[in-house]
């Protein structure tokens, strides 16, 4: 599903990914986690190139990102993104949030879309919300619509960028229910989150990266009770 | 000392209502040639101006920079010569004959649409990051991404700014006067020649002027209110 091979990607002289080597399989669930500054986020927003990599290959679905054989726009639909702040678009409702991109970018009849975008609602239990506009709904309703948004282009990938650390911790539960969920469906999902709780349930394997490199990656139980490394048992011993 | 007595002038003035009265319709037949000076030159530099600001802030520096260069030389440059420069310098390059009526419009048209695409610039540039970020995320193109997303969240916060936009340019349309347009400022001059009564007559204009722009900033507050209340983006 996803492939990546010796990615690198430095801003200026700050060399944050230094080759990330990491294949994702159809239906996995990837807990990506790590230190603030490791370049999790960064990978992250490699993967759909809303960081353009510096060197390296990157491959989702069979195609190569950076070798002009396909186009990004038509990868980024491929992979749906969910970020930490939400980024809801303020100036429509919550139907039309998830609504727009099908309709623009797909060109779906409204009426299907609209259909489309109730059922998501529905899904991520926001169906009583989508008249609603963002600022008039909680943090955790702003990214279950954003999920709900990004569902609607039928990604096969779903990427989450620390999706719950703008949360209130009461809203913390509703979001990972969401996209627990979603796991369970068989979504292809890549997550960088520093919920321990949800990473040993939910995924399949976890990856630990510090300074721009996977340090140590593995099953949950196999990670959380044995790890190998000296610097992810010191990030273990700091968060748990 | 030129051997005016000074002060008599003060002392012995009298403003003259009787010639203010007489002149006033002459007068106020001027202020639709202002006012349709600024009415189009506005609605045209809305879209030119938009145009320019896309190119102002386009990654293609072959686009980037003559906007910029646009932007620059007419914001550092006095409209008045401008509008010597449309009338009366490029048609010796390019031949053409000039028309006083759109040579000032487009003047002011190509005034305005630089300062407005710097209104424009400074509304897209205060959307936040994420909004194209999750935009682009979806698939949607650049192009998509800046009409469907950014540029309505943009207009809500350009309209203040357009609005005192089009106050300096009503003030600055008196400006078309000097290439013989007869707006409300050619007539105060007209004015002020026929009845020797220069202060009556630029003043009375001036007092014009000031009416519209005092209705005009008012009917803007309102509209600012209004978005404040229903402030969505």
């Amino acid at each position: 599903m996803v492939e990546v091979k010796q990615l690198h990607k430095s801003f200026g002289d700050l060399h944050v990914l230094r080759g990330i080597d990491l294949e994702v399989k159809k239906g996995e669930v990837v807990v990506i986690i790590g230190p603030s500054g490791s370049g999790k986020s960064t990978f992250l927003r490699c993967i759909n190139h809303l960081e353009q990599p510096s060197s390296g290959e990157i491959h989702i679905d069979g195609g190569n990102l950076d070798d002009g054989s396909v186009d990004i726009n038509l990868i980024r639909r491929t992979a749906g993104m969910v970020f930490q702040q939400f980024n809801l678009f303020p100036h429509l409702t919550a139907l039309q949030n998830v609504c727009l991109a099908p309709t623009k970018v797909l060109n779906m009849p409204v009426a299907e879309a609209e259909e489309l975008g109730r059922e998501l609602l529905k899904k991520v239990g926001l169906a009583d919300k989508e008249a609603a506009y963002p600022q008039q709904l909680s943090g955790g309703q702003q990214q279950r619509v954003a999920i709900a948004r990004a569902l609607a282009m039928k990604p096969k990938l779903m990427l989450f960028d620390e999706p719950t650390s703008a949360l209130d911790p009461e809203m913390i539960g509703e979001v990972l229910m969401v996209m627990k969920e979603l796991a369970l469906d068989g979504m292809t999902m890549l997550v960088v989150s520093h919920e321990m709780g949800f990473a040993r349930e939910v995924a399949d394997r976890i990856v630990f990266m510090d300074e721009g490199l996977i340090i140590e990656e593995g099953e949950p139980s196999e990670f959380f009770s044995n790890p190998k490394h000296e610097r992810t048992k010191a990030f273990m011993s700091k968060i748990l | 000392m030129d051997g005016r007595p000074l002060g008599e002038g003060a002392a012995l003035f009298k403003f003259d209502l009787g010639v203010v009265a007489r002149y006033l319709p002459f007068l106020v037949r001027g202020v639709g040639i202002t006012i349709e000076f600024t009415l189009i030159s506005f609605l045209l530099a809305i879209v030119l101006g938009l145009v320019i600001a896309l190119g102002r802030i386009s990654k293609n520096r072959f686009v980037r920079i003559p906007c910029q260069i646009y932007i620059d030389f007419i914001r550092g440059t006095p409209l008045l010569a401008q509008v010597y420069l449309v009338h009366f310098g490029l048609p010796q390059i390019f031949g053409y004959k000039p028309v006083g009526f759109i040579d000032a419009l487009i003047a002011l048209t190509l005034n305005s649409s630089a300062y407005m695409a710097e209104i424009y610039r400074a509304g897209i540039e205060s959307i936040e990051a994420g909004q194209m970020e999750a935009a682009r995320s979806l698939g949607m193109t650049y192009g998509q991404a800046m009409r469907y997303v950014i540029l309505p969240q943009t207009i809500r916060r350009v309209i203040p700014p357009m609005g005192n936009e089009f106050i300096t340019l009503l003030k600055e349309s008196s400006l078309v006067s000097v290439i013989g347009m007869e707006d409300l400022m050619m007539r105060a001059k007209m004015m002020a020649g026929r009845s020797f009564r220069p202060f009556e007559a630029y003043f009375t204009s001036a007092l014009i002027y000031l009416a519209m722009t005092f209705t005009f900033s008012r009917v803007l507050g309102r509209v600012e209110g209004r978005l404040k209340v229903s402030g969505r983006g």
